[in-house]
């Protein structure tokens, strides 16, 4: 290593004064481009600091003259949308839910934002189409069979409050006892009551076995499926007699259902959803073709 | 210059430039760091946060042991779109439990920070055992085995006693109780008096409907607490945030 070489000839480049065996590092200056950007982009980090929040102190840090904040901005957001949507919103809001269809417009409004609120929050159990997941309790929403109403009251019932959660107080409430855990009924009776459920909804049964049946679901069944099994709404208790099988309809799922009973929940949306969301959702679900 | 002929002898000895590189490094990590630990707006006080209960603590254990937060994170981003898809978004508070915290960066399933009460246990279930049973188009893995592996709550003492080094509040009642309150939680024939007075609002249910505690249980005993505890229409956002 020498010392600094400042004494070159005007037109050669100065060195640092380091050299290792007769190679020198130059001394080149830096381009004026790269400089004064370098120079430009600190003192925009300065006046970044001074435009934004940045500098901690005892309390909070510095707000920033322009007043940014994440959380008014997204506030702000969600309002202009609210806005804008407001004149619909209020009008599906007052609208009386029996005659919303009647307004085509609103009709229009509600469910295209019922179709995009039920794929968010409802596809996961009653699938992207609206067919439920056959034979495990996540019902088809697009037939005509309702366990607990398919009127647009009833739906929107059901999406407010939900179904035997634990979560809201007027959540629609029923559970069919487990005739075989609780030892309600023996083994033989149930055997014999699948026998009859299996005659009432048109299947292939055993005779013999479904008359003795036809007396254990008298005594019972039919204080909430009815006598002739067709099911009571009030009770959420489905009707027996059609070919539409919330958890199968073969002998041994009936078997299964009698012996431990089933206890489908349905979260309630009123935490989660507007009024006016759950009105769009509720008319989607009705104008699937099941809507009574 | 001169400060040039001065910063010579830095650069010609190595362990002073290596020293004070690191005394560099280090005021400047302060500067950054420290306020956060605090600054009152950045630990803004929530109501409703409480410790996981030891059922739902060995539950959080079987999602990281999983890598559940490879695919899932727990942040709900405070953006229109996000806040309309998950709910509120999320704050702090909500994860000052949290050892390590679930926020994540990278989405291949829904964020999970507000699922809490969004579905039935069954579906939980369902989806765990089988997740194309329920949704169809989903790339998640079967965790069925979950269902059948029995958990006895051994280490849960020991597991809490570790958290509230790192600074969650479990009191000694908790600590004492843990086994208890662990094998109390999803029994529901259990006296849960005292689970209820050391925790408050806590899910009490049989979560996987089967007899014992499995991982089943503890994972949807987490996943059912997620999000719930801070309630929304009493809060009001700090708008200076």
């Amino acid at each position: 290593m020498s010392e600094r070489n400042l004494t070159r000839k005007p037109g050669e480049v100065e060195t640092t004064g380091h050299e290792w065996d007769g190679i020198e590092e130059l001394n080149n200056p830096l381009p004026r481009w790269w400089l004064w950007t370098f120079y430009a982009t600190i003192l925009w980090a300065l006046i970044y600091t001074i435009l934004f929040p940045a500098w901690p102190l005892i309390s909070g840090a510095t707000p920033g003259v322009l007043g940014f904040s994440t959380r008014a901005n997204v506030a702000a957001e969600i309002a202009r949308f609210e806005a804008a949507n407001a004149p619909m919103r209020d009008r599906l809001v007052a609208a009386d839910l029996a005659t919303i269809k009647d307004d085509p417009e609103l009709l229009q409004f509600a469910t295209s934002a019922g179709a995009a609120v039920f794929r968010t929050n409802c596809s996961q159990c009653h699938g992207s189409g609206a067919a439920g997941v056959q034979a495990s309790g996540y019902p088809n929403l697009l037939d005509d069979d309702w366990i607990w109403g398919g009127a647009m009251e009833d739906i929107h019932t059901t999406i407010t409050h939900g179904i035997r959660n634990t979560t809201d107080d007027q959540a629609r409430y029923s559970q069919m006892p487990a005739f075989g855990v609780d030892g309600l009924l023996e083994p033989a009776q149930i055997d014999a009551v699948v026998q009859h459920v299996l005659a009432i909804s048109g299947q292939e049964h055993d005779a013999a076995l479904a008359a003795e049946g036809a007396t254990v679901f008298a005594e019972n069944c039919a204080a909430c499926h009815t006598e002739a099994g067709t099911g009571d709404r009030a009770l959420g208790a489905p009707n027996l007699t059609d070919a539409i099988w919330l958890y199968g309809g073969t002998a041994a799922d009936l078997t299964y259902t009698v012996t431990n009973a089933r206890f489908g929940v349905m979260p309630n949306w009123n935490t989660r959803l507007s009024e006016a969301e759950i009105r769009s959702v509720a008319l989607y679900v009705h104008s699937l073709g099941g809507g009574e | 210059m001169a400060i040039l002929e001065k910063h010579k002898a830095i650069e010609t000895h190595a362990t002073l430039l290596l020293v004070l590189s690191f005394l560099v490094v280090t005021i400047g990590g302060l500067v950054q760091i420290v306020p956060l630990f605090y600054l009152e707006n950045t630990i803004e006080n929530v109501e409703g946060m409480r410790p996981y209960t030891p059922l739902e603590l060995a539950g959080r254990d079987i999602y990281l042991r999983e890598g559940c937060y490879v695919c899932h994170s727990q942040m709900i981003r405070p953006m229109r779109d996000e806040v309309e898809r998950y709910g509120h978004y999320s704050l702090a508070a909500e994860s000052q439990y949290d050892h390590p915290f679930q926020w994540g960066s990278k989405r291949t399933g829904p964020d999970l920070a507000r699922v809490g009460n969004r579905y039935s246990d069954d579906w939980h279930v369902d989806h765990l055992t089988n997740p194309q049973s329920v949704v169809p188009e989903s790339v998640m893995p079967k965790y069925g085995y979950m269902a059948d592996t029995l958990i006895d709550g051994h280490h849960i003492q020991d597991i809490m006693k570790t958290h509230r080094m790192v600074g969650v509040p479990y009191s000694d009642a908790m600590i004492e109780n843990a086994l208890a309150d662990f094998k109390a939680q999803s029994d529901p024939n259990a006296d849960t008096a005292g689970l209820e007075e050391r925790y408050g609002t806590v899910n009490l249910r049989n979560f996987d409907a089967a007899p014992g505690i499995s991982e089943m249980d503890a994972l949807i005993a987490y996943l059912q607490v997620l999000g719930t505890m801070v309630d929304f229409s009493t809060y009001t956002p700090v708008a200076s945030r």
